[in-house]
């Protein structure tokens, strides 16, 4: 076998006996060249669409490019601002004055917040990453969950400062009402357990949480330098109104979209009108509703600021477009689940509780963040009814004698911040998405 | 299940009942303000010289100063104040609900906000009219040349209604761009968007001082209206109306009488001039009768000093707007400020 | 039902609770709720008004035209955040690197950064960018028309020639109802020989040709019979042989009342050009075209020759002569180009920079978002359909129209209707660039100088309610006509 193979070999001399190296591709078919074949020229239409990006995108490169790069940094007023600029670079060319965000970057970011306590707002949000990971990533320890239950009295204690038993009052109610749910049940059975376990809670924060909180506060005066409402602008405020806004409306959302799954009748015709409107209106108007209207409906002489009655109006608000999401989550699931729950004799709560709303609520975290991100972006509609936010602030800043005249420098910061907030927050939910999406196939 | 609806019919009542009795009325405004501690003050959004916040982020402003007044005046503390910035769409509301006890907002006394919307203007701290500004290479001399011209105008304020009435009443068009803020204004009017931008004469010339090339814009002569702006406080509360309507005219009798944040502490030692001496409250119970103390209008002056040294501080000449006292002169220069006798 | 029972009882008390504080504040105030408003005068002026309005108008009047306002600027939002959106979508998947890079740029920014911000920036880069109308103006001017000097790009918006209708106009559209009438039978018949023989008939140049034709016929044949009639101008207290530039000397801006309203705009173009600003009253017929000269509305009528004997002579109380100067009647329809004159541009239409801004801040961000449905909604088509179609011989265009979109189209159409309705709720937002929609008219100066905010805020609420719930009601129409249908 191997004579024939070795004489064959050399009978057929002509067949190369060892490969020739492997040679480069041709200058056209390799690295830069290629790419650019395959991914800028490939066809006509594509080397027009090509050349045309390009254009625009020196077009506006070589439109803002020189205003951004030659903008000043250090002068403490407008005019200070020109005069540099035309010692510089001579009279008549423009560039950015970027000196008015070194002077008001602070108050764009935080308002009127005592600058020696910036650090509250800063650990505040630390906190609110460390809160919303047990709800974001599956393998976050399960204690940190009890800081996702005291996050809302921290943070309000940290924000507004004052006594720490204002906020530990109000969280008392809420031990109040799992404590009527939990053990009360089995003597009033679970509908009146439920209907107890909002009422006592509710008659306890109308009636006793003042005094309760005062008397704590004359045994043991614990508390921090307090921060008036008034004190809170800038991205700080669009923060707190689309947080505060996005915590409070869960329940309500969750509520909501049970309601308007639920079988009965005025039940869901009401969550189902509740939505509508809400959805059907604009935040806008919504806003103007809350700055202008809210104090005909409440009872003579109740008084409270702006900014909680903007918190309120925007809860309303953002709960209807979470009941929407979680009735996503809700109808995403399989009919199975449900059945599976009730053949298991499991009530409406505890089917609810165990089996549905768990599943429910993982496919709609997408959902929630991207409408909190819509809500973020929302807050900025806020300045129509006079509140600081930064866009508010910049009009502020615009009113000073020595900023007045500035236009474009504050919109552009305030731009990017906004953009690196939602950006990152979009980039997450897409991640959410992709690895929920992999969980169900 | 009928004991369920009871209990829950119960419950119910309990709630409303709750609701029911947190029902509270409240005491007059100047108890509200003593026992708060501070004065919740109606301001701008920012406007020149009138109202905004430094990079410590103390306001300042000639509308400020007004605030301040008052509160120095009432709880002895010029920093006692909050300032509830407000646009020109929720003022009044703000305003009406309580929310704020004081506005003093560059707001423009007309009957109706008087009578119909139901306030009282304690006095009138700003004369001001509506003014146009052009280019000067326009070449405009006069407002009744401008058929057929755009026009930039803030919205939801009288101006625009004057504005209408101007250019019906001389039978000429012109075309309104309407515009939220007075920087997009800016921005507008400097891009040539509109020819002609108006607004109190104030505000346009405060603007016109921060152009690069202040010399190439005229503001023209005619004055189409008459805005007097004046704090302004709820109807009905008449006790919190006087204080601030007192404190206001202490400014001005003040200027008119000498009495400087300077000279202040040094005249309230006594002096000739029984007036001054019934102004500082060295002489009579006019505080009293107040319902505050006598030194109350000597803590006003000394906080934002009399209405000349405001005037001059935030909008006058040597300020950057550069306004001159003109209408807001006192009476014995020719002006219109003329503060009733303290007596 | 004993929840039901007791959510009842506690909707009931609140909403009862809500009225008896809204009752008790509104006596405390000494407020009444009270629509008369709305008849009273507006006093204040609006820039853009698609029906006739003054400032002596009511402010019901005001809100109909906020109203159409916001409609006018949603309808052309969503369709062109349509038109954006697809192309972005389709382009974000395009195998060119800097397109797709590009794409992604646009999406991302525009997704991620407040639409308010958006708005003004674009307000503000339109006016900027484009020339004032002055820089029109001078013998070697820094700006000029496009389009054979009849579109004006300025920094106050966009003027175009607007159409008027004059004699023959009627003929004219009835000739172009029944081409469209024709085009559509003929598709029909084209559609059912292709599905009887295969054959199939050049269906897009019989249409065009059928579009195009009759109607450019019949216009032709109607100006050149009679396009240049001179028609007499009448001129109220003129004297015999007068010139039309010796009576306005007299007679500054005058309105004109014509019949055909073509030769009202030809003779406003003449009286433009010795530099005198008419206002044009709209009239219907002759009749009225003589009250208003009785009543002096008008200072200047043309009517056809024989018309205007009858006129001069029945006219009472006035006394009418005809000037020596004549205009052309006008063609069947005509386009009035804008012209400097004054401050800015007159004659035409002018797309004012607020509604351009508004619009295109609007589409530019929706269609950011509907950029992802769009490529959502192609890559959810399995790439099987398109080489199956491909494998039965179809080219790409065809996979495109008869495969891959009809099926996208269903996962892309009920997230597109929540974005149509977000584009009209953003509308609203119209106050930022002083475009005077219903928000800035009913819901922002009417409420200002009338203090009715609770009435006003309910009107504006409903309105936006209704638009809401019409759109959303139409797209599932058409929605569960695209939906697969299961049998």
């Amino acid at each position: 076998m191997s004579d024939t193979h070795s004489e064959s070999a050399l009978h057929t001399a002509y067949v190369r006996k060892e490969m020739l190296p492997e040679r480069d591709p041709p200058a056209s078919q390799k690295g830069a060249v290629l790419w650019m074949r395959e991914n800028l020229f490939s066809s006509i239409p594509n080397a027009i669409m090509t050349v045309v990006s390009l254009y625009v995108i020196y077009y506006i490169l070589a439109g803002i490019g020189p205003w951004m790069i030659g903008g000043i940094w250090d002068a403490e007023s407008l005019t200070e601002c020109r005069a540099i600029r035309d010692e510089l670079y001579g009279h008549g060319r423009e560039v950015a004055c970027w000196a008015v965000i070194t002077d008001r970057w602070h108050q764009l970011l935080f308002g009127f917040y005592p600058q020696d306590l910036y650090w509250r707002p800063i650990l505040t949000l630390a906190l609110f990453g460390v809160a919303v990971a047990p709800v974001l990533f599956e393998n976050a320890p399960r204690p940190l969950l009890i800081v996702t239950a005291i996050f809302p009295f921290v943070a309000y204690f940290l924000l507004w400062g004052g006594s720490v038993w204002g906020p530990a009052a109000v969280a008392v109610g809420f031990i109040l009402a799992w404590a009527i749910l939990t053990y009360t049940q089995d003597i009033l059975g679970s509908l009146a357990a439920t209907l107890a376990a909002i009422v006592v809670p509710l008659l306890y924060w109308l009636y006793l949480v003042g005094p309760v909180a005062g008397w704590l506060h004359g045994l043991a005066p614990i508390g921090i330098e307090a921060v008036g409402s008034d004190e809170i602008g800038g991205f700080l405020l669009a923060l707190v109104i689309g947080g505060t806004g996005i915590i409070l409306s869960l329940p309500i959302g969750i509520l909501l979209a049970l309601g308007r799954q639920s079988d009965l009748f005025i039940i869901n015709k009401c969550s189902v009108i509740f939505i509508e409107v809400i959805r059907g209106v604009p935040l806008i108007v919504w806003l103007f509703t809350a700055s202008l209207l809210l104090n005909y409906f409440l009872p003579p002489g109740t008084n409270f600021d702006l900014m909680l009655r903007v918190i309120i109006m925007v809860t309303l608000f953002a709960s209807a477009y979470i009941a929407e999401v979680v009735r996503g989550g809700l109808a995403a699931l399989p009919r199975g689940q449900y059945e599976g729950a009730d053949s298991l004799g499991l009530n409406y709560w505890q089917s609810m509780q165990l089996i549905v709303l768990p599943q429910a609520l993982k496919i709609s975290i997408p959902g929630i963040v991207s409408t909190f991100i819509g809500l973020f972006k929302d807050t900025t509609l806020v300045v129509f009814v006079g509140l600081s936010d930064p866009i508010g602030f910049s009009n502020l800043i615009r009113a000073t004698s020595e900023w007045n005249g500035i236009y474009w420098e504050l919109f552009i910061f305030i731009g990017i911040c906004f953009w690196i907030f939602c950006f990152s927050m979009s980039r997450y939910s897409q991640w959410l998405e992709r690895k929920l999406n992999t969980g169900h196939r | 299940m009928k004991k369920s609806v009871f209990l829950g019919t119960l419950a119910v009542t309990g709630l409303a009942a709750g609701f029911a009795a947190a029902d509270a009325h409240s005491g007059g405004t100047l108890g509200e303000v003593q026992a708060r501690g501070a004065l919740n003050c109606g301001v701008t959004t920012g406007l020149v010289g009138f109202a905004a916040p430094d990079a410590n982020g103390e306001w300042q402003g000639f509308d400020v100063d007004v605030c301040r007044a008052v509160a120095a005046a009432v709880l002895d503390d010029p920093s006692a104040v909050n300032f509830v910035p407000t646009t020109g769409q929720t003022r009044f509301t703000a305003l009406a609900s309580g929310e704020i006890d004081l506005l003093a907002r560059n707001t423009t006394w007309t009957f109706s906000r008087d009578v119909d919307l139901r306030f009282e203007f304690v006095g009138i701290n700003y004369y001001d009219g509506q003014g146009f500004m052009v280019p000067r290479d326009l070449g405009v001399a006069s407002a009744l040349e401008l058929d057929g011209a755009t026009v930039c105008i803030q919205t939801g304020t009288t101006t625009e209604l004057n504005l209408a009435d101007f250019f019906s009443s001389n039978n000429m068009s012109y075309e309104p761009v309407p515009v939220e803020t007075n920087a997009e204004a800016q921005q507008q009017y400097l891009a040539g968007a509109c020819d002609v931008y108006t607004t109190d004469a104030s505000g346009l010339a405060a603007t016109r001082a921060t152009f690069e090339d202040p010399a190439a814009h005229v503001v023209l002569p005619e004055i189409i209206s008459k805005e007097p702006l004046g704090p302004l406080v709820r109807h009905g509360d008449n006790e919190w109306g006087d204080i601030a309507r007192w404190t206001l005219n202490a400014l001005i009798a003040a200027e008119e009488l000498g009495v400087t944040s300077a000279n202040v502490a040094e005249l309230a030692g006594g002096t000739e001039n029984p007036e001054i001496n019934r102004l500082l409250g060295t002489e009579g119970a006019l505080g009293e009768m107040l319902g505050l103390d006598n030194d109350w209008a000597q803590r006003a002056i000394a906080a934002v000093g009399n209405y000349g040294e405001s005037f001059e501080r935030n909008i006058g000449e040597n300020s950057a707007i550069g306004l001159s006292r003109g209408l807001n002169a006192q009476w014995t220069d020719g002006g219109l400020l003329y503060a009733p006798p303290f007596r | 039902m004993t929840i039901q029972v007791i959510a009842l009882i506690l909707i009931m008390g609140g909403i009862y609770w809500l009225a008896r504080n809204t009752v008790q504040n509104l006596s405390e105030l000494g407020k009444d709720f009270d629509f008369g408003f709305l008849s009273q005068r507006a006093g204040y002026d609006i820039n853009q008004r698609l029906v006739e309005y003054t400032n002596d108008s009511t402010h019901a009047r005001a809100a109909l035209v906020g109203i159409l306002n916001t409609l006018l600027v949603a309808f052309l939002g969503c369709l062109m955040a349509t038109i954006l959106g697809v192309i972005a979508g389709v382009l974000r998947l395009s195998k060119n690197w800097i397109v797709g890079r590009l794409m992604t740029v646009y999406v991302e920014g525009f997704r991620n950064v407040p639409l308010l911000l958006w708005i003004i920036a674009i307000f503000a880069v339109m006016t900027e960018a484009t020339p004032q109308p002055r820089d029109f103006r001078g013998d070697d001017p820094d700006a000029s028309m496009i389009l054979g000097e009849s579109v004006a790009i300025t920094n106050r918006g966009i003027f175009i020639p607007s159409p008027v209708w004059g004699d023959g106009a009627m003929l004219l559209v009835l000739t172009f109802v029944a081409s469209l009438v024709a085009i559509f039978l003929f598709r029909r018949f084209a559609h059912k020989r292709q599905e009887a023989t295969g054959e199939i008939l050049p269906v897009l140049w019989v249409s065009l040709g059928l579009f195009i034709v009759p109607t450019l016929l019949v216009y032709l044949a109607y100006s050149a019979t009679g396009a240049r009639d001179q028609f007499p101008v009448l001129a109220v207290g003129a004297q015999q042989g007068m010139t039309l530039e010796e009576f306005t000397d007299e007679n500054r801006n005058p309105a004109i009342c014509a019949l055909p309203r073509t030769a009202a705009v030809n003779l406003s173009t003449d009286l433009r050009a010795i530099g005198e600003r008419a206002s044009i009253v709209p009239v219907e017929t002759s009749a009225d075209l003589q009250s208003n000269i009785e009543s002096g509305e008008c200072v200047l009528a043309v009517i056809s020759p024989e018309a205007g004997e009858t006129l001069v002579a029945g006219v009472e109380g006035v006394a009418l002569a005809p000037l020596e100067d004549t205009v052309d009647r006008g063609r069947p329809l005509q386009f009035e180009r804008p012209q400097l004159a004054g401050f800015n541009f007159e004659g035409g239409l002018q797309l004012r920079n607020s509604l351009i801004a508004l619009w295109f801040a609007l589409s530019l961000y929706t269609g950011a978002f509907i950029a992802e449905i769009v490529r959502a909604g192609i890559l959810a088509v399995s790439h099987g359909q398109t080489e199956a179609a491909g494998a039965l011989g179809m080219r790409s265009n065809r996979i495109m129209n008869l495969v891959v979109l009809p099926q996208a189209l269903r996962v892309i159409i009920p997230p597109l209707i929540s974005q149509y309705l977000n584009l009209t709720k953003n509308s609203s937002l119209a106050i930022a660039v002083g475009y005077m929609d219903v928000r800035a008219t009913l819901g922002g100066i009417t409420i200002n100088q009338t203090g009715r905010e609770l009435e006003g805020m309910l009107l504006l609420g409903l309105f936006y309610l209704i638009t809401s719930l019409a759109i959303a009601g139409v797209m599932n129409i058409y929605n569960a006509s695209v939906k697969l249908k299961e049998r």
